[in-house]
């Protein structure tokens, strides 16, 4: 029996099989492997690209104080991007499958519509959960619009929920009895995070604090926002610009956010408000990376 | 006479969708049929998650020759424009024809048009047909401005007999090679001929028609199996290969009550439940796989691993949730959306306006009003609990569960968990008539507070689902027989009034099944209750076909025109009996005050409409004998003023003159 990182270790040698860059995981709190820019950003423009990565994915408003055996605040998801999609994805997906020990012969798979819409980033798309002997083991996505943008290259996005999948194959009934490595359990290795950041998440997080950062960050990333439209109609060149960084600040946003909404410190009504200011600047900053993008380019041919 | 078979492979398509695009399909496949003069018909349709099919037989091999009539220059032209015309149709000036229109004689010539061959006219037609097909939402996948479709194309198979109609869509070419089962079926494109098209496919494990699906499910769910028509049809289009299977879960699950067990097994998991004898739960359920079977037990065990998990849940929510009595859950509703859009947005808005509407309802009903007030109050509390967040379909039943284990009353706890119902067409109403006015005060809510701000549906656009909140009210009204006026509590929005009353005509056309005109004509008379409607359509309906109603329904359209022309349509002028002459004329008059009489005095509204019916032959001895546009105009408008208080008298149940007589039909 494989243990947690042996099928993290066979997926990622499966997607560089089949000429997948293996990023690491983005070092931002993220709340899906999708906000990483290596997918938001990179699905933009006219680029082709493929990447995989494990990105631990932070959703404060799921823990449960480590107490419910099929819920995290945090989890890993393996995320791949294809772009553009090629046309057997869906054969390839399968051969993953079988690649990390499940005899797809002996087991029922279904694709069932799924379609995936993310507000905060202005993006959604067309796709299926894909359902093993009755259990949701990936969200498979066309994606269509990123950042308010239609995209060029329909990229198809394969997230994997890892703990989901392992506690599959290593038949347990809680994910903490996963076993990570040898010797070592799911619990061993997270237990703690997840009972003390279910305390902090919905107890103790300072609220005026997480305002501030959310504020903060907002300002900063428009900052960044204005100045390249300034100096995309001064026509200086962009090609150095820091959107990148401009875009950091908006996952910081989207993280406060997910804090103050687990804190339960957001109001009805200033919830839509705050949503529409974090697309707000999703949008802005996917509109600069595209812009720099084809700036790049042109400087290239040039 | 070749046949023709075109199999659209697809990534795999929403089931709910597979049904409205194989009708279009067809409808499309058979207008082509038609326009494009190729006969044969469409013998059937049919499909899986991943293939349309469409099969057909009796095609021409090519169109038949035509003619085509060509207009040349005007006779008057002379004979050396006759020859320019013959030459340019490549014959001769003798060959040439003439034909007169208003403007004179013109030369004309019949040219011969050679029908152009079946397989041609498909391949260029096929391409739109493909493209065209509806669906509600699709994507692009081969980039930006590309083309759209449900999911991905991945191979097409269009034969005309033996022969590729070769085509292409979004860069897949048509051809004669099919695809097996993802799993198990051949890994490589399997040929395919027309004859042996389904048996090929079958021995790759793919049963390309839904009704042997359908049965190969049925056969093997056993006789304690719930029934459960909409599951199975989903799960029709969900597999290419059904195989049920039977698992199990712990009986100490059967303590959580059967609606959220059911629920979590219907709507998380499509799984049909299982009854015992005595019509409660068993610990068992099934689930259907798209394999060939479970030899080692592994996907029966996986699923009860995931139901096990589903259920471990459930309990967790259900007992954190008791902590917190649905009644202290009211300030947290302050929280929750309802409508962004809405100056009060919240569930607790909504809440203190549902309290009050239904209190208004109630008023002329009778019923337990306290219990409404409560159900009321409490009816979205739920919103707040654990188990719904999770299982949100659940919604009301969950309110409803709470509320009877933390001691409210049957009937609170009853309409609390009815009040969201009908959710649909086929669903039932409410069962207490507290139940009823619950449902309906928060329905109208919607509507009112939707129309208020100018939130209509829009073509297929509703999100708001405002559709459904005025179906399940009129539903509600309907067949609750609840003496209430809908009218008086629009709030005065013409809007909301109009929309109300085309989904009143929609819902007695396409749930009750009245025709057009009958339900046009009870629309269009002035009413007090829904539920009074569908007595005057049932009477309408069943006496339609006696041979006295639809002439004179027709008399009453003539006298409607007649008015209308004279301006006096409306006008509350009375005849005045000394001017009314002998004969058919006064016979009328009298026989009108004598009907009306029956009718004031008759119970029920077919015995109305029977004693109106009986007028026919006095008014149709009036028309007969009688002109109404007397030269002395005096008489003249007695005779308007006449069959107007007629007219009047008599639209009260229904505006007759909508009825379209169809007696020539039945003929």
């Amino acid at each position: 029996m494989d243990n947690f990182q042996d099928t993290i270790f066979k997926l990622k040698r499966y997607w560089a099989d089949r000429g997948a860059i293996i990023q690491e995981p983005y070092d931002v709190e993220v709340g899906a492997g999708t906000m990483a820019p290596e997918t938001f950003l990179r699905v933009l423009g006219p680029r082709p690209y493929r990447v995989a990565y494990v990105q631990p994915s932070r959703r404060p408003a799921d823990g449960r104080y480590g107490e419910n055996p099929n819920r995290l605040y945090k989890h890993q998801q393996l995320q791949v991007i294809l772009k553009p999609t090629p046309a057997d994805v869906l054969e390839q997906y399968l051969g993953s499958l079988e690649a990390i020990g499940i005899d797809l012969k002996k087991h029922d798979i279904k694709f069932e519509e799924d379609n995936w819409e993310a507000p905060t980033l202005g993006a959604w798309g067309i796709g299926w959960q894909v359902m093993l002997d009755g259990l949701e083991i990936t969200q498979f996505t066309y994606f269509q619009q990123c950042g308010g943008i239609d995209l060029e290259l329909v990229p198809a996005e394969i997230t994997y929920g890892l703990e989901r999948i392992v506690a599959f194959l290593q038949g347990v009934d809680s994910l903490y009895d996963i076993q990570w490595a040898p010797g070592f359990k799911y619990s061993d290795v997270r237990l703690a995070e997840e009972v003390q950041f279910s305390v902090y998440n919905f107890e103790a997080a300072d609220v005026p604090m997480l305002w501030q950062g959310f504020e903060m960050n907002e300002k900063e990333a428009q900052r960044l926002i204005d100045g390249f439209r300034k100096a995309v109609k001064a026509k200086q060149s962009v090609t150095r610009y820091p959107v990148l960084p401009a875009y950091d600040h908006v996952l910081k946003c989207s993280h406060f956010f997910n804090l103050l909404d687990a804190r339960g410190a957001i109001s009805v009504t200033e919830r839509v408000g705050i949503i529409a200011r974090v697309r707000k600047l999703a949008v802005g900053v996917a509109d600069a990376w595209v812009t720099q993008q084809a700036a790049a380019v042109s400087k290239e041919v040039a | 006479m070749p046949d023709f078979l075109l199999e659209i492979g697809v990534e795999e398509i929403p089931d709910w969708m597979i049904e409205p695009a194989l009708a279009d399909l067809k409808a499309r496949f058979e207008k082509l049929l038609e326009t494009a003069r190729l006969s044969g018909e469409v013998d059937w349709v049919d499909a899986t998650p991943r293939r349309l099919v469409l099969k057909a037989s009796g095609l021409v091999e090519s169109q038949a020759d035509s003619e085509e009539l060509i207009t040349g220059p005007p006779k008057s032209a002379g004979t050396g424009a006759a020859q320019g015309f013959a030459r340019k149709n490549a014959t001769t000036v003798d060959r040439l024809g003439t034909v007169s229109t208003d403007k004179g004689e013109y030369f004309s010539f019949k040219k011969q048009v050679a029908g152009r061959a079946t397989a041609e006219i498909l391949s260029e037609s096929l391409p739109a047909i493909v493209t065209a097909l509806y669906f509600p939402k699709t994507m692009y996948w081969t980039g930006k401005g590309g083309v759209r479709f449900i999911r991905p194309i991945r191979w097409i198979v269009a034969l005309l007999g033996d022969d590729v109609v070769s085509f292409e869509v979004a860069g897949v070419w048509s051809g004669n090679t099919t695809r097996g089962h993802r799993i198990l079926g051949s890994k490589d494109p399997v040929a395919v001929k027309i004859d042996g098209y389904e048996s090929v496919l079958r021995s790759n494990y793919v049963i390309v028609k839904s009704a042997e699906r359908r049965a190969r499910i049925e056969t093997a769910l056993g006789a304690d199996v719930q029934p459960d028509p909409e599951l199975l049809t989903t799960l029709v289009y969900l597999t290419e290969w059904p195989t049920p299977i039977r698992g199990a879960f712990d009986a100490g699950f059967l303590e959580l009550p059967k609606e959220i067990l059911s629920t979590v097994m219907r709507h998380h998991q499509r799984y049909f439940s299982v009854l015992n004898p005595d019509g409660g739960l068993a610990p068992e359920f099934v689930a259907v796989t798209n394999t060939d079977g479970d030899p080692d037990g592994l996907i029966r065990q996986g699923n009860e691993r995931v139901l096990r998990a589903r259920f471990n849940d459930a309990r967790f929510f259900w007992q954190v949730d008791q902590q917190k009595k649905l009644a202290d859950r009211l300030d947290d509703l302050k929280k929750v959306t309802f409508q962004a859009k809405f100056e009060k947005p919240t569930y607790f808005d909504k809440t203190e306006r549902v309290v009050a509407l239904a209190g208004e309802l109630a008023s002329g009903v009778t019923a337990d009003e306290s219990a409404i007030a409560r159900g009321a109050l409490l009816a979205k509390t739920d919103l707040t609990t654990d188990m719904v967040k999770e299982f949100t379909e659940l919604q009301g039943v969950v309110g409803g569960l709470y509320a009877r284990a933390q001691g409210e009353s049957e009937s609170v706890a009853a309409a609390i968990q009815d009040h969201y119902k009908p959710v649909s067409m086929g669903d039932s109403i409410p069962r207490t008539v507290e139940g009823q006015i619950v449902a309906m005060a928060d329905k109208l809510d919607t509507l009112r507070e939707s129309f208020a701000i100018g939130l209509a549906p829009t073509g297929s656009k509703d999100p708001l689902a405002l559709r459904r909140a005025a179906q399940g009210l009129i539903k509600i009204l309907v067949e609750s027989g609840l003496p209430i006026e809908l009218t008086a509590y629009l709030g005065g929005n013409h809007d909301l009034k109009a929309f109300l009353d085309e989904r009143m005509a929609y819902y007695f056309r396409e749930v009750k099944g009245f025709a057009y005109d009958e339900v046009n004509a009870v629309l269009a008379a002035p009413y007090l209750s829904v539920a009074g409607l569908l007595e005057r359509l049932t009477a309408i309906h069943e006496i339609r076909n006696t041979p006295d109603f639809e002439p004179l329904a027709a008399s009453l359209k003539r006298i409607k025109n007649i008015l209308k022309q004279a301006n006096q349509l409306g006008s509350d002028s009375q005849p005045d009996p000394a001017l009314l002459t002998d004969g058919p004329e006064r016979d009328l008059a009298a026989a009108a005050s004598r009907v009306a009489r029956i009718v004031m005095s008759t119970p029920d509204v077919k015995g109305q409409l029977e004693a109106i019916a009986s007028l026919r032959s006095i008014v149709d001895a009036f028309f007969d004998k009688i002109l109404v546009n007397d030269p002395v105009e005096k008489i003249r408008q007695n005779r308007l003023a006449l069959l107007n208080s007629l007219l009047t008298e008599f639209s009260r149940i229904a505006d007759f003159s909508e009825i379209v007589p169809r007696a020539s039909e039945t003929t």
